[in-house]
């Protein structure tokens, strides 16, 4: 790539700043796996119907690989590496999922733990109809949804501070 | 439903959280183009593909500043070859890039290399290939036609088979002609599907580096069988192996479609040794539909011969699939007409037999196995004749099935097949039960009023998993006509080494290659019932050909049986030797001795000695142990059956909007056989994604070609695969037939729901049909066809002597 086709970017991503060189034409996906070196988001379909790149804007769900990462700029992005507080701790999303089976391969997780956790900050007491829509977005070829929805409402109560229901899995006595 | 089996408390069986999910949930996982994002140096690949179905290479014109490879620059590489020795099997190369001709639409033609992905993909527009058409076979009729194009000319003049027949089989029974003569009612049914993607979320991807300083190659890529991918690609590179490590890193969904040889994959590993330096390749989902392996597009004609019982006496049939432009390896493209011959009866009585199945080969893409492989079709065959029949002879359709299931075991089919202990009519009256037809009739009384039309529909089946050896060995003569044993590729016994390190730590590594299934977890619990250690001390290494022992991967729902088994074979040996250590140490019989909670105790006793010690001092003081063997503690574990069968009814309900022929799945329950679950939430989440795919055969997915050959769903918005929006919630109810014929007592489970959703659909509708006069018997059945059947009263059916796939009603 020749630096004059290139273009100074700067990117908040998970709390951090970036500053990359980017050609116009470069998706925000590649950009934050490629330049930022966070391949958490990962690439699907690359036309914006699978949902597996999902990342939160300014908090709101996109699709990563439909945004030129120069739109970026001055945005604050979150992906799925910056969901966690911290190493040890992880997001009410993705202990859900874990408690839930909410995954196999998990080549579209980081999207819908993203997704969902943008859309449960706004909307914390969506009903399950409400939830299946959005959830809807994104495609799974692994688990038929069906745990997907369930580590959904399982996270909905972890964040509301709720109790989950004893154990979509069991732990050894 | 039983219960499950009262065993005392052992890990397998509980739904131990998975030990994969920790790092892909942060966002840590380690998919192929992950390490290309890391690698700085590395150079991107494209491939300039066909844009026709059948046509000569005129030229290859490349800018001077694109670095590009044509066949011609592969010098002394070898085409990919998988063979049968059957004198019905027809044995083609399938070169790396195309040579003088391309084959179909999506053929590999040039591998162009660029910096970027980006800049690979400009490169690759700027390379013209001017082609010369030539007439294509477009359909498995076309082919059979008089006259037809020949897709590969190079098969001798004298081989046996009809021009592109490539596996002609037949099996046949004496007393077929007979039993269809003395037969109360003979019915008939033609079904079908259309073509099908397995469509893993991550299309294919691949990662070749070069060591200059060893010249050894390492590819990363996204498989199924890192093992043989080794042995293809060195052979075609005529490379030892050990001149190549392939690692399968975190894989985003197989299905199947990550099994076969990629030539993409072949062609990366020679241009990284030849430039001497390190290339991605990551598949666009574009690609991903075009070129990387189809499925599913077969045309069963099924007859059966009842007694005025409703009793099956004899089959007979006519079966064929259409295989695409090339041979996969290493199962061939005799995998699906082999399977459908082997295992067209299912789960039911048959004691005569008739039935040849063919493969067509034609100018599309090749097919690979895809999850079920031909099963779902001969589920579909048999399913929809058994609910044909059912309502020409007048009994109901859970009578048909209960009078026809085997329910004495072992059963040996006509086919030669030998059905292990198995709970057929129990799983069907499982579903019955839960399906409370009386309600049922009630409900769609009442909807009727309203003018609505609810089906419901069953299908049972026996998914035969955990295929070894003497599975694969019976589809091929051992030698060929020659006398050769050459490329003869027969799967599947497992190897695995467990170790034991002086911490009483444990490895496990597999020859199987998990991509989604939780096998690491899996496994660890079956290696902990026998070690007494908690999963947290055992690390599974599996999917690296320079750290596991030789193995055939995960596909055919194999790995819980096989590599499961061979796990517990290891850990039994190790915790034998542990046993005797510790009766050694605290004074008494190693058969008195128990292994539970890290510790080894003398049964009725207080003496106890922690694990970890015994391992410590076999490492570091060996001098002690003199009479214990070798100061290791390691085990080799091999597994090789001959197969076992889970076994299912599924059951769906369904709602027919005759107006829009839109279809809602209403209800979908599951009455499953897997045996003893080692991790039931593992198994429903096979269930479920399982269940889903089978939905998606029979109402939306669909790879169509036009009338040129050119396929024209290469986006996910042509190719529908299902959203939670389009699928019920899934119920799932277990009954538990622990076999002889798996070690661990786990029967497999990864393709069942795939295998017997579509029929259980198919026969939904048609029953929701019935007002109409029509049914179901080619899927997917979509919106347009159901209304045209109902709008034309005729069934949904595929029409032959087409030129292409042209579904009417």
């Amino acid at each position: 790539m020749s630096s004059s086709n290139t273009t100074p970017c700067r990117l908040y991503v998970n709390g951090d700043r970036y500053d990359i060189d980017v050609e116009p034409r470069r998706t925000l996906a590649d950009a934050l796996r490629d330049d930022c070196g966070l391949t958490g988001t990962h690439l699907g379909c690359e036309h914006g119907v699978c949902g597996a790149c999902t990342v939160l804007l300014d908090g709101q769900p996109v699709r990563a690989c439909l945004m030129f990462a120069v739109q970026a700029e001055g945005s604050s992005v979150r992906t799925v590496e910056g969901l966690a507080p911290d190493d040890v701790t992880l997001h009410p999303v993705q202990q859900a999922f874990w408690d839930n089976h909410g995954l196999q391969c998990g080549f579209c997780t980081p999207g819908f733990l993203t997704l969902i956790a943008g859309y449960l900050e706004e909307h914390p007491d969506a009903e399950e109809n409400e939830l299946r829509e959005v959830l809807s977005s994104n495609l799974c070829r692994c688990t038929g949804y069906q745990n997907i929805i369930k580590a959904t409402l399982a996270a909905q109560k972890l964040l509301n501070g709720k109790q989950t229901e004893p154990g979509g899995v069991q732990e050894p006595a | 439903m039983s219960a499950p089996p009262a065993d005392p408390p052992t890990w397998s069986g509980r739904s131990v959280p998975r030990a994969e999910d920790p790092a892909i949930i942060r966002g840590w996982g380690s998919y192929v183009a992950d390490i290309a994002a890391r690698d700085r140096g590395v150079m991107y690949a494209r491939f300039v593909r066909s844009t026709i179905a059948s046509g000569r290479i005129i030229s290859v014109t490349v800018p001077p500043d694109v670095v590009a490879f044509t066949a011609s620059d592969l010098v002394g590489v070898q085409p990919i070859r998988a063979v049968l020795h059957r004198p019905d099997f027809v044995d083609v190369a399938t070169p790396i890039l195309a040579e003088d001709v391309v084959r179909f639409v999506g053929d590999p033609i040039v591998l162009v290399l660029a910096r970027t992905e980006a800049e690979a993909e400009d490169a690759a527009e700027r390379v013209t290939v001017e082609l010369e058409p030539l007439p294509a076979v477009l359909s498995a009729d076309e082919a059979l036609a008089d006259g037809a194009p020949l897709v590969h000319d190079s098969v001798p003049a004298d081989h046996p088979n009809a021009p592109n027949t490539v596996v002609d089989g037949r099996i046949a029974t004496p007393g077929a002609e007979e039993a269809f003569r003395r037969a109360d009612h003979v019915v008939a049914v033609r079904v079908s599907s259309g073509r099908q993607s397995a469509m893993p979320l991550e299309a294919r991807a691949a990662h070749a580096a070069y060591d200059r300083g060893t010249g050894r190659s390492t590819l990363h890529a996204t498989l199924q069988m890192p093992h043989v991918t080794r042995t293809g690609i060195a052979d075609c590179l005529g490379i030892a192996e050990d001149d190549l490590r392939v690692v399968s890193p975190d894989v985003g969904g197989g299905f199947g479609a990550k099994m076969a040889l990629a030539r993409e994959d072949v062609a990366l590993v020679w241009a990284s040794r030849h430039l001497r330096r390190d290339l991605a390749w990551i598949e666009t989902r574009e690609e991903n539909f075009l070129a990387a392996w189809h499925s599913r597009e077969q045309v069963y004609d099924v007859e059966g011969a009842f007694t005025a019982e409703g009793e099956l006496l004899a089959l007979r049939g006519d079966l064929i699939c259409d295989v695409g432009a090339y041979c996969c390896y290493p199962v061939t493209w005799a995998v699906e007409p082999l399977m459908a011959l082997a295992e067209l009866p299912g789960p039911y009585k048959v004691s005569e037999y008739d039935v040849r199945s063919r493969a067509i080969t034609t100018n599309k893409c090749p097919i690979a196995p895809y999850r079920g492989v031909s099963r779902p079709m001969q589920v579909l065959a048999m399913e929809r004749l058994l609910d044909v029949a059912a309502e020409e002879i007048g009994i109901d359709r859970v009578s048909i099935r209960d009078i026809n299931l085997v329910s004495e075991f072992p059963h040996r089919a006509p086919t030669g097949l030998v059905l292990d202990l198995a709970s057929h009519r129990e799983t069907l009256a499982t579903a019955a039960q839960l399906a409370d037809l009386d309600d049922f009739e009630a409900r769609r009384a009442a909807a009727r009023e309203e003018g609505r039309y609810l089906g419901i529909g069953f299908s049972c089946f026996a998914e035969r998993t955990g295929y070894g050896t003497p599975a694969f060995a019976a589809r091929s003569r051992p030698f060929g006509a020659d006398g050769t044993k050459k490329s003869l590729i027969t799967p599947g016994f497992e190897r695995v080494v467990l170790t034991m390190d002086p911490s009483g730590g444990v490895t496990l590594r597999i020859g199987a290659s998990p991509h989604g299934q939780g096998l690491k977890t899996t496994l660890a619990q079956v290696v902990c019932d026998e070690l007494g250690l908690d999963p947290s001390q055992v690390r599974v290494i599996a999917s690296d050909t320079d750290a596991t022992p030789y193995g055939w991967g995960s596909f055919a729902s194999r790995a819980m049986v096989i590599a499961g088994g061979a796990s517990m074979l290891a850990a039994q040996d190790l915790a034998d030797r542990l046993r005797t250590l510790a009766a050694d140490r605290l004074g008494g019989l190693p058969g008195d001795v128990e292994l539970s909670g890290g510790h080894a105790r003398l049964r009725g006793g207080d003496a106890t000695v922690p694990i970890a010690v015994l391992a410590r001092d076999t490492y570091h003081s060996s001098h002690l142990i003199p009479d214990k063997g070798e100061p290791a503690l390691e085990s080799v574990g091999l597994y090789d059956p001959s197969g076992t069968f889970a076994n299912a009814c599924h059951l769906a309900e369904v709602e027919v909007d005759p107006l829009t022929g839109n279809v809602t799945i209403n209800r979908f329950l599951v009455a499953e056989d897997a045996g003893r679950l080692i991790n039931p939430a593992i198994v429903d989440g096979q269930i479920h994604g399982g269940v889903v795919q089978g939905i998606a055969n029979a109402l939306f997915e669909e790879l169509v070609y036009d009338d040129r050959g050119v396929l024209v769903t290469t986006s996910l918005m042509d190719f529908l695969p299902p959203t939670i929006l389009e699928v019920p919630d899934i119920e799932v109810a277990h009954v538990y037939t622990i076999s002889p014929a798996s070690v661990t007592g786990a029967k497999g489970v990864g393709e069942g729901g795939t295998i017997g959703a579509p029929a259980a659909i198919a026969n939904a509708i048609s029953d929701a049909l019935r007002p109409f006069g029509v049914g179901v018997f080619h899927l997917p059945a979509t919106p347009h066809r159901i209304r045209t059947a109902i709008r034309e009263g005729r069934d949904l059916q595929l029409n032959r002597h087409s030129s292409v796939t042209e579904v009417t009603a």
